[in-house]
């Protein structure tokens, strides 16, 4: 009796064992799976990556329902989660359908259907990475990205520089205004060059973030309508008569006289001849 | 070993005709078949029946079906889902407790066919030996999976799932997945075998669970006939599910296989010549009558 309860407690804690490694394994690779390579983007409405990893059931619904094909599900081999739903931006970008009917056939809500508005979308950040092979920073005018995005003038716009190469052109110089971008990726995939000058690249690579307590004094002037600061007095001086201040560190100095070899009027000097 | 090897269900078809001796396994391979069929006429005929894969989809853009292990796993990762996945959970978990919770494992898992040609293969190769595995050793898995998704936030078996990286594989395209199926294989074959669905598979633990309260059985309803061939626990992929159920008359024990390993493949139908088995329901009134005092005296 004791030596089979003996037996019945050591199998118990092999078996044990065994379930505790496998779960470390496994539990060491979930959290691996958990962060997205950077060039992989998430459908429109992908719950944070966190989040998304925990509420997508890998069904494909979203793949399915994509009229372009933009959609893949992660294969094993990928660092991306397995059987989760990504896109690659160079290879098909997001068309922003403006029913989201990828969004629509998510069953559990990994994709939120609180996105109703394709517009809201924010899958990523378009960034113009290379500025040394962007044609428009090289002062031509490609403005393809500009061109080809669904919020032209708004996610991006082109804003005008001196050209201080030629000194006499400007440079047309396409900007992403991240309030505005969805991170589609109609930009990358339009890039003229053979490697993309413009890329979607994750919110966090994307941008960096002013302190909480940051203010932007322009900014507070506009919405106040007046300075909330008194404006400065005009500096005045009060020095002792006949002495002046040196700003150069001499401190205080006799006053300057107009102190010139040359008269009043220049004729006289003229007058004067080669020797003095 | 004397005399010509027996091959468990070769008697059953001289006996009774081919098409009885291969009827359960061969109505199985068809629904088997028949829903990956499904799955792909969309892909690849443009023919959308039934949206998504075997984890979650959507039968006639209507009936959502989801995977009630896989939600599970999400509730614990910390998400609340959407009503669909609640309603397609529900809808299937209401499906097995019908048709008998590991009914998935013989009647709808494509790790099943892998697994059970490696133990085909195994049996003609005579290939002996093999390492034991616990049969609980899967409920141990299951209980590590559902441990590391509370504790990770990430829905872990599906990262690894050998049963919904084989159909994802086979829908929307396989990559490494077939190494996974490989190793399955092989596994089986070599290492232990009926090891990955008879001992490992923490997808057959949970079904096994629901299987506990599932109502379609098969009973040994005609036990008293038994010739001792013992075909049935060679095919049977859990043969101890039906050690009480057809021996275990003088132990009073039911005919009904109520183990909650069985998956309702069928096969012991099949091979039995005697005609032992049959499907039933788990409420069958069965008389057992209690064994005279003759037949309890031992000769």
């Amino acid at each position: 009796m004791d030596k089979s309860r003996r037996r019945f407690f050591s199998d118990a804690a092999r078996t044990a064992g065994g379930a505790a490694l496998i779960g470390l394994g496994l539990g060491l690779y979930a959290r691996k799976s958990a962060s997205l390579p950077a060039e992989a983007l998430r459908p429109p409405g992908a719950l944070p990556e966190r989040d998304f990893v925990g509420a997508c059931v890998r069904c494909g619904l979203c793949v399915r329902n994509c009229p372009y094909d933009t959609l893949e599900l992660a294969r094993f081999e990928q660092s991306i989660a397995t059987g989760t739903p990504y896109f690659s931006a160079r290879d098909i970008p997001c068309e922003m359908c403006e029913d989201i009917p990828c969004v629509v056939a998510c069953p559990t809500g990994a994709l939120d259907p609180a996105l109703t508005n394709i517009d809201d979308a924010r899958m990523g950040i378009a960034v113009l990475v290379d500025q040394e092979n962007c044609l428009n920073f090289l002062g031509l005018r490609c403005d393809v990205c500009h061109r080809v995005c669904p919020l032209i003038d708004e996610a991006i716009t082109i804003e005008r520089q001196h050209n201080a190469r030629s000194g006499k052109h400007a440079l047309m110089l396409p900007t992403v205004h991240a309030e505005a971008c969805t991170g589609c990726g109609k930009c990358e995939y339009a890039c003229v060059l053979p490697e993309a000058a413009i890329k979607i690249l994750p919110q966090r690579l994307a941008r960096g973030a002013a302190a909480d307590h940051y203010r932007l004094g322009w900014e507070e002037k506009r919405r106040a309508g007046e300075s909330l600061v008194p404006e400065d007095p005009e500096h005045e001086y009060h020095l002792p008569e006949g002495l002046d201040y040196d700003h150069s560190g001499d401190g205080l100095v006799p006053e300057e006289l107009p102190d010139t070899p040359f008269p009043d009027d220049p004729l006289d000097t003229l007058n004067q001849g080669a020797n003095p | 070993m004397n005399g010509p090897r027996r091959i468990p269900g070769r008697e059953a078809i001289t006996v009774k005709g081919w098409w009885p001796a291969y009827r359960w396994l061969i109505l199985r391979r068809f629904v088997q078949l028949g829903i990956l069929v499904l799955f792909l006429l969309g892909p690849l005929a443009g023919l959308w029946i039934v949206q998504g894969n075997i984890n979650a989809s959507m039968v006639f853009g209507l009936v959502p079906l989801h995977d009630p292990l896989v939600l599970v796993q999400s509730f614990l990762a910390g998400h609340v889902p959407e009503v669909t996945a609640i309603t397609g959970a529900l809808i299937i978990i209401a499906i097995y407790l019908l048709v008998g919770g590991r009914a998935y494992c013989a009647w709808v898992c494509p790790v099943n066919i892998v697994t059970d040609t490696a133990y085909w293969l195994k049996r003609r190769l005579r290939l002996k030996g093999s390492a034991r595995l616990s049969a609980t050793t899967r409920y141990w898995l299951l209980g590590t999976a559902l441990v590391v998704s509370a504790v990770t936030g990430v829905i872990a078996w599906e990262l690894v799932n050998p049963v919904s990286l084989t159909y994802r594989g086979l829908v929307f395209g396989m990559g490494a997945a077939g190494l996974v199926v490989l190793a399955i294989f092989l596994f089986d074959l070599l290492v232990s075998e009926r090891g990955w669905c008879g001992a490992l598979c923490p997808v057959g633990a949970f079904y096994s669970i629901l299987g506990r309260f599932s109502i379609a059985r098969v009973s040994a309803v005609n036990r008293a006939q038994c010739n001792d061939c013992t075909d049935c626990l060679k095919v049977c992929p859990e043969p101890h599910v039906l050690k009480l159920p057809v021996y275990g008359a003088d132990t009073g024990a039911s005919p009904i296989v109520l183990s909650p390993n069985c998956t309702n493949c069928g096969r012991c139908i099949d091979v039995c010549t005697e005609d032992v088995f049959r499907f039933t329901t788990r409420f069958e009134k069965t008389h057992n009558p209690i064994p005279t005092l003759a037949e309890e005296t031992p000769s």
